[in-house]
């Protein structure tokens, strides 16, 4: 089964949506990525038993913080498959496109942070 | 030996079933209110409880409220709540009211903030109720301030305090009873009575004690008003006891006679209470209902109240 | 521990909202275990600070630092010579840690990131349930390893009130009564006597700033000016 989707869409490997981190999707939308889905396996079907569910935790959490930032949270989503389901990874993936085509740009993306990180001494 | 000389006092020294009522101050400035409901409750009983801010709703204070009964010729039993006043202000409220010619206080732990109209307040509760009870008596007896300072001028107080004979766990409920009579209570008044087999075996725990040889109890009676009030004491009050049966007597009665119904029901709980050893009397809080009082005091036999020299 | 939380964003946001250049402190202790003010924590609100003022047009230069403690100077010190190119600092220690490091900079303000919630345990990951006020009045060898003074919500010495319901306290359904645990422990373990007597009335003891040096130890000469 060769099936394509859509170009723009980067995949950043991760061990288990476990280990997806506040941070990391955070980071995404601050540098300027347009928008960033998680997808996991099916709930109640993570091999660590609870690592899909706090994804979804963390990615509720982002998108509470793009609220309060003033970007629009569907920047950022979850969605749920199961190994096996080949097209329907490229459903999400084409719906996610779609949505953030409708959202627009990320109006970040043309300024850079300035952030220092302090070493303590 | 008399401490107080109120009339309450009186009564219940001289062997009499005393008789009690309650009265809930306004919510503003209006002496009238107070001398509205005042009116109903006059002859009727032997003395009128003053809330204190109760459920932790502002009102007028209870000491003013209190003054305005003298004046009308009822004696009030000042109620005062741990909630709203650390122990320099409780002293100097004490005082002020004795001063003023008020004879009876009942020393409450009080609602906490959270249920009433200032739910974000900070309770104070410097001192807990048996803590209270315990710095009157000293006032009175030994004419000492909290901390230990001479008072000129002792507080002529008859020191009541609440039990509520439902509250778990039911076992502590009588060695509580026996913690506010070491604190130095003279008299109790209880929690609303619903469940009659709870309460005798309450009051049978603390003959057996000995603590009703040491301190007069007053029964608490509220009549319901309705099916309403009842379903509602029962589910949202915390501590309160509403046996089945009460429900059930009052949904077996139309609605327009629920009211004579929960009368009723008050009106036998009276009759045994009168009979039951270790009870000293009854304590009416008849809420919002002031005006039935009289009605009430005549068919349970109350009337009219005796007169002790 | 001690446990504390974020602020809202929009009220840290107002705090700095004159300044252009502010430093993000954490703590790594007890605000870092409880997931309020540790490094990560820190990346986050310096991330949230960045997004939102560049989205408003009004970018913020931010530096992000987490001490391993900012209740001791050993760790402030590490700020010496670079908290001063910062206009403001907002710190997510706990109100002692804020305090501390605000009296190191006397000349930078220092704004608090957190709310301090209290001495509380750590009944599973993000929950924490408070335990201890510090009256410094400990009563709990009486009251069955149960302090009345934090989780009776009257903080009474002579509980249960008449309120306790079925177990519960008369505020919450979901709060047990203080008075109702502490009868139920000294009864499994015969020692009821306990509380038979009239607990007296508390002598306060934090009403006034309080100062502790442990025996042994005094307190140091104010350093030369």
């Amino acid at each position: 089964m060769r099936l394509s989707y859509p170009a723009n869409v980067k995949i950043v490997l991760v061990p288990c949506t476990g280990k997806v981190d506040v941070m990391h999707l955070l980071k995404a939308i601050q540098m300027g990525a347009d928008g960033v889905y998680c997808v996991g396996c099916l709930e109640g079907a993570c091999h660590y038993n609870q690592g899909n569910l706090r994804c979804r935790e963390r990615v509720e959490r982002v998108r509470e913080i793009l609220q309060e930032v003033g970007l629009e949270p569907d920047r950022v989503r979850m969605y749920n498959l199961s190994s096996g389901e080949a097209p329907t990874f490229v459903a999400y993936a084409r719906e996610m496109t779609e949505l953030i085509r409708r959202l627009g740009p990320n109006p970040l993306k043309n300024s850079q942070p300035a952030i220092r990180v302090e070493e303590a001494a | 030996m008399m401490k107080s000389g109120s009339n309450l006092e009186k009564i219940l020294r001289a062997g009499h079933f005393a008789f009690t009522g309650e009265l809930g101050p306004p919510r503003g400035a209006h002496a009238e209110e107070v001398r509205k409901k005042a009116a109903h409750l006059k002859g009727r009983v032997d003395a009128v409880n003053i809330t204190d801010n109760q459920t932790a709703v502002v009102r007028m204070a209870s000491w003013a409220a209190s003054l305005i009964l003298i004046q009308e010729g009822i004696e009030p039993n000042y109620q005062m709540v741990c909630r709203d006043r650390n122990r320099l202000a409780m002293q100097a409220d004490i005082l002020g009211a004795a001063a003023l010619g008020i004879r009876n206080m009942l020393c409450l732990s009080g609602d906490h903030c959270l249920f009433g109209d200032h739910p974000t307040a900070k309770g104070v509760f410097d001192l807990d109720s048996i803590q209270l009870i315990r710095m009157v008596k000293q006032l009175r007896d030994e004419g000492k301030f909290q901390s230990g300072a001479d008072v000129d001028g002792r507080p002529a107080i008859f020191i009541g305090a609440a039990s509520n004979p439902f509250a778990d766990p039911f076992e502590w409920r009588v060695q509580r009873l026996a913690k506010k009579v070491e604190a130095g209570v003279d008299f109790i008044q209880t929690q609303c009575i619903y469940n009659m087999a709870k309460f005798r075996e309450f009051i049978r725990l603390a003959n057996e004690e000995g603590l009703t040889e040491k301190v007069f109890i007053l029964a608490g009676i509220t009549p319901m008003k309705s099916l309403g009030m009842a379903k509602y004491m029962k589910t949202k009050v915390p501590g309160m006891d509403v046996p089945d049966e009460i429900i059930s007597r009052l949904q077996g009665v139309p609605r327009d006679k629920q009211a004579e119904e929960g009368i009723r029901i008050a009106l036998e709980q009276i009759a045994e209470l009168k009979e039951m050893k270790g009870v000293h009397g009854v304590h009416l809080m008849a809420i919002e209902w002031e005006h039935r009082v009289p009605e009430i005091a005549e068919r349970a036999g109350m009337l009219p109240r005796p007169v002790v020299g | 521990m001690i446990v504390a939380k974020r602020k809202p964003f929009d009220e840290i946001l107002r705090m700095i909202e004159s300044h252009r250049k502010v430093l993000v402190a954490g703590c790594g202790t007890c605000v870092a275990v409880c997931l309020a003010g540790g490094e990560k924590e820190v990346a986050v609100l310096a991330a949230e600070i960045d997004m939102a003022r560049r989205l408003k047009h009004e970018p913020i230069e931010l530096g992000q630092t987490t001490l391993e403690r900012q209740c001791d100077r050993e760790y402030l010190a590490q700020l010496d010579g670079r908290a001063e190119a910062y206009e403001a600092i907002v710190s997510l220690a706990c109100g002692v840690g804020i305090q501390f490091l605000a009296e190191r900079f006397p000349k930078i303000p220092v704004y608090p990131g957190v709310d301090t919630c209290g001495l509380a345990v750590n009944q599973d990951v993000g929950w924490y349930e408070e335990r201890c006020r510090s009256c410094g009045r400990c009563v709990l060898d009486r009251t069955a390893g149960i302090c009345p003074v934090t989780l009776c919500a009257k903080g009474l010495y002579n509980g249960p009130c008449g309120g306790t319901n079925r177990g519960s306290c008369e505020i919450d359904p979901e709060q047990p009564c203080a008075w109702y645990a502490i009868h139920e422990r000294l009864k499994g373990q015969g020692r009821l006597d306990c509380i038979r007597a009239i607990t007296p009335a508390q002598e306060w003891r934090d009403t006034v700033p309080r100062t502790l040096i442990q025996p042994g130890y005094r307190k140091p000469e104010k350093a030369k000016a």
